[in-house]
């Protein structure tokens, strides 16, 4: 049995953990960070790699222009600029109804400073002429991004361990244990950490993680499938999501088009499954070949989602325990961890160094399950009724 | 009454629809050709004429008394030819079918997917006028053309004699067969072989026609490389005396064995293992080719064994259908059948180690080999992946991290090759390095489908 002592202990090598790590070891802080798998491999290498900055949960914007501003510099703070590009983000109503809320989502987003174009059906048809004429107007954000997801996590995990973090990947955490001020972490290959802090980051599975400290939230998995077609001549700059939800999609230069729509399906954490219901991937392909008609001769060629956790409030848990000094959660990001990535690990960073951080955190404390919770107005159209069929395991 | 569908036309789907029939079964028969008759006994194009008998040689009867067998079938059954299986859901397929998208529930499933090419890249297999095996056959027997009019056979496979034989026999100049298999391995799988003596003969029938037109037969190869100014021009190879001997083609043909079409069966959830003779994922059966509830394989999609061998596992798979059914069938017969088919894949098994899958040849290719063709990654590229610190160390983070196997084809052609050198790299034993996993679609499939399947 192998002991290590360390002054924080990151459970869970998604991005929220490695950009943790790397932020203390910053700091100066001693870092181990655990990995049941390798790191990079669940959601945080899954998704769909939009760093979106409209249409967010206005109590976000502060820590969502931070991590923006973070992953601006991504190639300096790393080195590596992992397909990071501003592609700007357009977001199109299909009807004046539809309209009027995206200019809601506008609204807030200027009054945080973010410069969003507002273009009417004209406008559209002018600068995007691919699009399908029954977008009934739209608004673009150019500070929007994209990043491939594949390529971030281990990279900023090198990075963290360049600065020392330890890192030990198909190690999992099992049984955690506090007294006098300190933790001690059990794992399945008999290794164990003495520490003084934790990060609890482990994505779907950190409910087994809080429960131990008599703390819980109502985390459910969930996976957002996605699609992939053939290369196609570049001609799709921005990401382009519908404001209904029915798809959301990217071209990258390379040809191939990026696509996910609603509803999410069930995945299963402990089989480590996320399928894709067929009927899904047709839906996804008809509603792409309705807002780009230019692309029904493509084909999709690729399909795969991952497993995200969800809360029902659709905002996720950050910020300290409030049974146990000591333990930090940062899970349940709700489909959109990878664009606060970076700034959860920052974020987290100042909380354990410095005691606060300048980014208001209260929205995502996890006092607020200790009532009756409230589903998000978007929540349920969002999600399958049932769980998937899916393929036979 | 039990819904039962054949995925695959070819010799073992054939027989399995042959067999349900005369036991009063009428099962749905897809195929994604336009002709029954599969791979090996594929039919020329409507309306083309092809001189069959020169063709098909020695098989050329069996070849006729498949389709003849066929023909008084296919009014009998459902037969939907032009629908390829791209997916499975529960119990659902989806097809598509001239450019919709649609399903078909069943209860029963056979699938007869048979096989493709297995290729080992090399320098220059990009090459336009590179074709595989395989490939260079459908050619031949869909369209009636060449690959090229001077052509190199070039890997380690049976069908490189039998392709090299359908080439000379229509016309076209083969300029040399080389196996990369050293003989002295070919003599030690001697005794497997002759599990099939007649098959074995006339393998042999082939080389000694081919030797005695003067064609180049070489043995123990190392392949250096396809050379030429934007098409073939020349193969270049290193003899089994290590003399570097170059022949100048306009096309070479690239086989190294066939690789079981083993998808629909994944996700049909028949269970895959590792085979340490093919060095392939092969889905798991019993002997009649039962792979889960109302789930059977059949032909070389189940494991290699070649026409006769697909035949036999073709009507053992219907009978094991049949007995779930509780119907009953002739013993006599379906032992007879397992007899057959098991000694005929002990006979593709000792052709595994006569035509051997060039391990040791694809871990020392150079780096700036092409190994995945639709992503343009070369083995480079998967060497320093694997070699940075967190390196991805199994075939799905390769492929995560490099994008070889992400493109169009899904790995299907660059997989075999992709996993031995994840597995060289990594000093670790081939079954370690993992396995590509399976999403539908199984093949690319149009948003134009789909918005027509929908209305
Ligand atoms: C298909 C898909 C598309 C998405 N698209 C977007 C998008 O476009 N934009 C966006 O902003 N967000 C998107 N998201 C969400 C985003 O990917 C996630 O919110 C983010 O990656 C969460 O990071 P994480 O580190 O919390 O989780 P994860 O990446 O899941 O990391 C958690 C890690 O903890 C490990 N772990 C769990 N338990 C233990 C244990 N006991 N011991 C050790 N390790 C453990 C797990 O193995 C895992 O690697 C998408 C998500 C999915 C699935
Ligand atoms: C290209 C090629 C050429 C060959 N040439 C010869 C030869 O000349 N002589 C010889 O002895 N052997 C040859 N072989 C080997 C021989 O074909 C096989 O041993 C034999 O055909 C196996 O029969 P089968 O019924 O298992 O599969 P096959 O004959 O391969 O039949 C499988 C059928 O399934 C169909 N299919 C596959 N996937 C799907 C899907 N998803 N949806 C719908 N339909 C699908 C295919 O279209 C095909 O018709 C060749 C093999 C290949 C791959």
């Amino acid at each position: 049995m192998t002991r290590l002592s360390a002054d924080v202990a990151i459970i869970g090598g998604g991005l929220i953990g490695v950009w943790s790590a790397y932020f203390l070891a910053k700091r100066g802080q001693r870092v181990v960070l655990l990995e049941k798998d390798v790191v990079g491999a669940q959601s945080s290498g899954t998704n769909f790699g939009n760093l979106r900055l409209q249409g967010r949960f206005p109590g976000q914007y502060p820590l969502s222009l931070r991590s923006q501003a973070l992953w601006e510099q991504i190639e300096t703070l790393i080195g590596d600029a992992c397909e990071f590009e501003a592609t700007g983000h357009l977001y199109f109503a299909s009807s004046e109804d539809e309209w009027r809320k995206v200019e809601a989502y506008a609204a807030v987003s200027e009054s945080h400073g973010l410069t969003i174009e507002h273009l009417d059906h004209v406008d559209l048809r002018r600068r995007y002429p691919w699009l399908s004429d029954k977008a009934y107007a739209a608004t673009y954000s150019a500070r929007d991004a994209t990043a491939n997801p594949r390529l971030v996590t281990p990279a900023v995990a090198r990075a963290a361990k360049g600065l020392g973090v330890t890192i030990v990947e198909t190690c999992r955490v099992t049984e955690l244990r506090t007294g006098d001020g300190a933790f001690s972490l059990a794992t399945d290959t008999g290794l164990s950490i003495d520490c003084g802090q934790v990060i609890n980051c482990a994505g779907a599975w950190a409910l087994a993680i809080a429960e131990q400290f008599s703390e819980t939230a109502p985390l459910f998995p969930a996976g957002p499938p996605q699609f992939v077609t053939e290369p196609f001549p570049y001609f799709i700059r921005p990401s382009v999501q519908a404001v209904d939800g029915t798809v959301i999609f990217r071209q990258i230069p390379r040809g191939n088009v990026i696509l996910a729509g609603y509803p999410r399906t069930a995945a299963d954490p402990v089989a480590n499954r996320a399928p894709v219901p067929l009927a899904k991937t047709l839906a996804a392909m008809r509603h792409l070949g309705a807002a780009v008609p230019a692309l029904e001769s493509c084909h999709v060629i690729r399909v795969w989602s991952g497993i995200e956790g969800y809360l029902p409030d659709m905002i996720p848990v950050i910020g300290p325990s409030l049974t146990t000094p000591g333990l930090f959660h940062a899970f349940g990001f709700c489909g959109h961890g990878f664009q606060i990535g970076p700034g959860v690990g920052l974020c987290l960073s100042e909380l354990i160094v410095d005691g606060e951080t300048q980014t208001p955190l209260a929205p995502f404390s996890i006092g607020r399950f200790t009532g009756a919770v409230e589903a998000d107005e978007k929540f349920r159209r969002e999600f399958d009724a049932t769980p998937a069929a899916g393929n036979k395991p | 009454m039990t819904r039962i569908v054949i995925v695959g036309a070819g010799p073992a789907g054939i027989n399995a629809a042959e067999t349900l029939l005369a036991h009063g079964r009428q099962p749905i028969l897809l195929d994604e050709g336009r002709q029954a008759g599969g791979q090996g006994y594929r039919k020329p194009s409507p309306g083309l004429r092809l001189d069959m008998n020169a063709l098909m040689g020695s098989e050329a009867s069996k070849y006729q008394a498949l389709h003849e067998r066929f023909e008084s079938l296919r009014g009998q059954i459902d037969y939907r030819p032009g629908t390829l299986v791209w997916g499975i859901d529960g119990k659902t397929l989806h097809l598509q079918q001239d450019g919709r998208a649609t399903t078909l529930d069943y209860d029963a499933l056979v699938i007869a997917t048979g096989a493709m090419d297995r290729i080992a890249p090399m320098p220059g297999w990009t090459l336009p006028g590179v074709f595989g095996l395989g490939g260079a056959q459908v050619a031949l027997k869909d369209q009636g053309c060449f690959i090229g009019r001077r052509v190199a056979f070039l890997g380690s496979s049976p069908l490189l004699a039998l392709a090299a034989r359908q080439y000379r026999a229509l016309g076209a100049e083969v300029v040399v067969i080389a196996d990369t298999t050293p003989f002295v391995r070919k003599l030690a799988a001697l005794p497997a072989l002759l599990n099939s003596p007649r098959t074995l003969l006339r393998g042999l029938a082939y080389l000694g026609g081919a030797m005695r037109a003067g064609v180049p037969v070489l043995h123990g190869v190392t392949p250096l490389a396809v050379a030429g100014d934007g098409h073939v021009e020349s193969l270049l190879i290193r003899d089994a005396k290590g003399r570097e001997r170059r022949f100048a083609c306009d096309a070479v043909a690239l086989g190294y064995g066939l690789k079981p079409e083993t998808q629909l069966a994944e996700l049909a959830g028949a269970q895959l293992a590792y085979d340490e003779a093919f060095r392939l994922w092969l889905p798991q059966a019993d002997a009649d080719g039962r792979a889960g509830d109302g789930l059977y394989l059949a032909g070389d999609g189940m494991t290699i064994g070649g026409a006769d061998a697909a035949e036999a596992s073709g009507a053992l798979a219907a009978h094991a259908l049949l007995a779930d059914l509780g119907i009953p069938s002739d013993a006599a017969a379906v032992a007879a059948l397992r007899r057959r088919a098991s000694r005929l894949r002990a006979f593709q098994r000792g052709l595994s180690q006569a035509f051997a899958w060039p391990v040791a040849q694809i871990r020392a290719l150079p780096d700036d080999v092409t190994l995945c063709r639709c992503e343009k990654v070369s083995l480079g590229e998967i060497r320093q992946a694997m070699a940075q610190e967190l390196g991805p160390t199994e075939v799905n983070r390769v492929k995560a991290m490099t994008r070889c196997g992400m493109g169009r084809c899904q790995g299907r052609i660059c997989g075999p090759a992709l996993q031995e050198i994840v597995a060289g790299v990594g000093n670790i034993a081939g079954a370690e390095a993992g396995r590509l996993r399976m999403q539908a679609p199984i093949k690319p499939v149009a948003l134009a489908a789909a918005k027509a399947g929908a209305s």
